[in-house]
């Protein structure tokens, strides 16, 4: 076999608020094309994890690289545009504008800064066809103009996703896309999920472990802020250690 | 911006039709044929007044409104336009669109300095800052020699536009006051229905996902809060022209107060609502003057119940009804 084609990086990764070291030295390697989940308990600081990976936190220490480019001393607004783009653990939608616009201000990105204030918005109406396409894809059409904040949780998830796919990003950042779902949703964005990896990478943080065992091709376990262990589920859910840290977090 | 929450928004957000809304533009030329008649039926000056405060307030909803961002100090760019207007008219004796341009321009710049401070923070403190700086503003006004202290520029020459043109009639100056008013309100409605504007909004909306999704969220706040400040001047400017005083009461905190009052009871994140609250504080000023102090606190009464009863502001309930953004 070669050599894994790594797509994101982190070494050493250390993020410490006062007194309290939440990521410990997490070094962790995601390969190109491959969805790659992260787990543990709570508190292992799997968001944590996220937030320094986007840089929405500053890493205390440590060096983060995507596609072999040094990015851990970027702005978060920069990273996106690099195409690493992440979702929330709350729904992340714009809750005043209809699901249109949610998905054309991403499309929007491509004309770089708008900071035209001068012109008719109607100059986006261009982007509306493949709006329409991404609003269908996850099968939103019918709430197409509806004001997104009335959307249905699951439907905010997967209006979110659109939004996300919109911008074609390299690789998604996915942060407990499952969180608070109804189980027909769990299977229509496990679905959804599944289709988009076609394409690019997709780290993503689950406590749903049924969901992590049926997408992911490598797992890494995360508690209290190291790495216990990294593998495809079947090795890394016989580990005793996150079988041990799985159940004591319980116990806690 | 959390200062702001979602149930004190008005519903002008359902589902906008992409492009201009015909009922926008029937409201527009309503509004601008009742004003055009206005000045025959009613005092000029009264009007006038009206027309400032609707564009004043209209600048302060386009940054809290659309953009999230709760200015407490926004006296400061109306009443230093205000000054620098009066100043050039009555001292450097320039025309009034040259006057009205420097202190427009003065009220850009100084919403520059004070915005590029002031966006660093977010919810309560953004609008402490900007209190903070109002303030500064307030005593600079206070003790400069060139602003006359308490009794402010008086007397200010309303001059000939572009030279030619006398202003002294309070009429022919109501006509040029409308044009400058209606003029700036075009220009919000575009801002807000702009490229830019759906970038404002989605800021509004949910900050952390706008920078997820690429964008520099504090150039655009900067933007806004920079075109906020000159609209807010252009409005203290013409103000100036049309009291031929500028005095320490357009920088004074309250007037700040007042600007959110009227924003809030008109419904702020609508277009027309700012237009409405304008009209229903002075409207109150002016017709319950011989009350005295217990205007202050009628006006106190009315902003507990609006904020009591309809949160959305009075333009904000009535989009409700008609399940329309106005």
């Amino acid at each position: 076999m070669s050599a894994p084609d790594i797509i994101l990086s982190a070494r050493q990764l250390t993020k410490r608020f006062s007194g309290f070291t939440a990521v410990n030295g997490v070094d962790l390697d995601v390969e190109r094309g491959t969805i790659h989940a992260l787990i543990g308990p709570n508190g292992a600081g799997k968001t944590t994890c996220f937030n320094l990976l986007t840089k929405f936190l500053q890493p205390s220490a440590g060096t983060i690289k995507f596609n072999g480019r040094d990015i851990t001393s970027m702005a978060p607004a920069a990273i996106a545009r690099l195409g690493v783009v992440r979702s929330f653990q709350i729904s992340a939608v714009f809750p005043r504008m209809s699901v249109l616009e949610n998905v054309r201000i991403a499309l929007q990105r491509r004309r770089g800064d708008s900071f035209d204030f001068w012109r008719n918005q109607k100059v986006l109406n261009d982007y509306d066809a493949e709006a329409r396409e991404r609003i269908e894809e996850v099968g939103l059409t019918e709430f197409i103009g509806e004001t997104a904040g009335e959307l249905s949780y699951g439907r905010k998830r997967a209006l979110e996703i659109a939004t996300t796919l919109a911008l074609e990003p390299e690789m998604l950042l996915l942060d407990e896309p499952m969180a608070g779902m109804a189980q027909e949703d769990v299977s229509r964005i496990s679905a959804l999920i599944r289709r988009i990896s076609a394409k690019r990478t997709i780290l993503m943080v689950e406590h749903n472990l049924s969901v992590v065992a049926d997408l992911s091709d490598k797992i890494t376990v995360l508690a209290r802020g190291e790495v216990l262990a990294e593998g495809p589920y079947e090795t890394v859910s016989k580990d005793p250690r996150v079988i041990e840290a799985y159940i004591g977090a319980g116990h806690g | 911006m959390s200062v702001t929450t979602e149930t004190t928004y008005s519903s002008a957000s359902q589902a906008m039709p992409i492009g201009t809304p015909r009922h926008h533009i029937i409201i527009f030329a309503v509004l601008l044929g009742l004003l055009l008649i206005a000045p025959f039926l009613l005092y000029p000056v009264f009007i006038m007044k009206i027309l400032c405060f609707a564009l004043f307030a209209s600048a302060l909803n386009l940054l809290l409104g659309f953009g999230g961002l709760l200015s407490f100090g926004h006296a400061a760019f109306f009443g230093s336009a205000s000054y620098v207007t009066a100043h050039a008219a009555k001292v450097w004796g320039l025309t009034p669109e040259v006057s009205i341009l420097l202190g427009t321009g003065s009220a850009a710049i100084l919403g520059l300095l004070i915005g590029a401070l002031a966006i660093r923070r977010q919810g309560i403190y953004f609008a402490m800052v900007t209190l903070a700086f109002a303030q500064m503003v307030f005593f600079f006004a206070l003790q400069a020699p060139f602003t006359g202290g308490e009794d402010g520029i008086q007397a200010v020459p309303r001059g000939n536009l572009f030279g030619v043109l006398s202003l002294a009639d309070d009429r022919t100056l109501y006509f040029v006051v409308l044009a400058i008013v209606f003029g700036g309100l075009l220009a919000i409605y575009r801002i807000i229905h702009s490229p830019f504007g759906q970038v404002l909004k989605a800021i509004r909306d949910n900050e952390p996902r706008s920078i997820s999704l690429g964008y520099k969220v504090n150039r655009y706040k900067l933007a806004v809060f920079v075109m906020s400040a000159a609209l807010a001047g252009l409005a203290g400017s013409t103000k100036s022209l049309v009291f031929q005083l500028a005095s320490l009461t357009d920088v004074y905190w309250t007037m700040s107060g007042e600007v959110v009052l009227m924003t809030l009871l008109g419904g702020m994140g609508t277009i027309f609502g700012p237009f409405v609250g304008a009209a229903v504080i002075v409207t109150m000023q002016n017709y319950f003057a011989s009350f005295g102090a217990w205007v202050t606190i009628l006006q106190g009464t009315i902003f507990v119940i609006s904020v009591l009863l309809f949160r959305e502001g009075i333009v904000g309930v009535l989009s409700k009804w008609i399940k329309k953004p106005l």
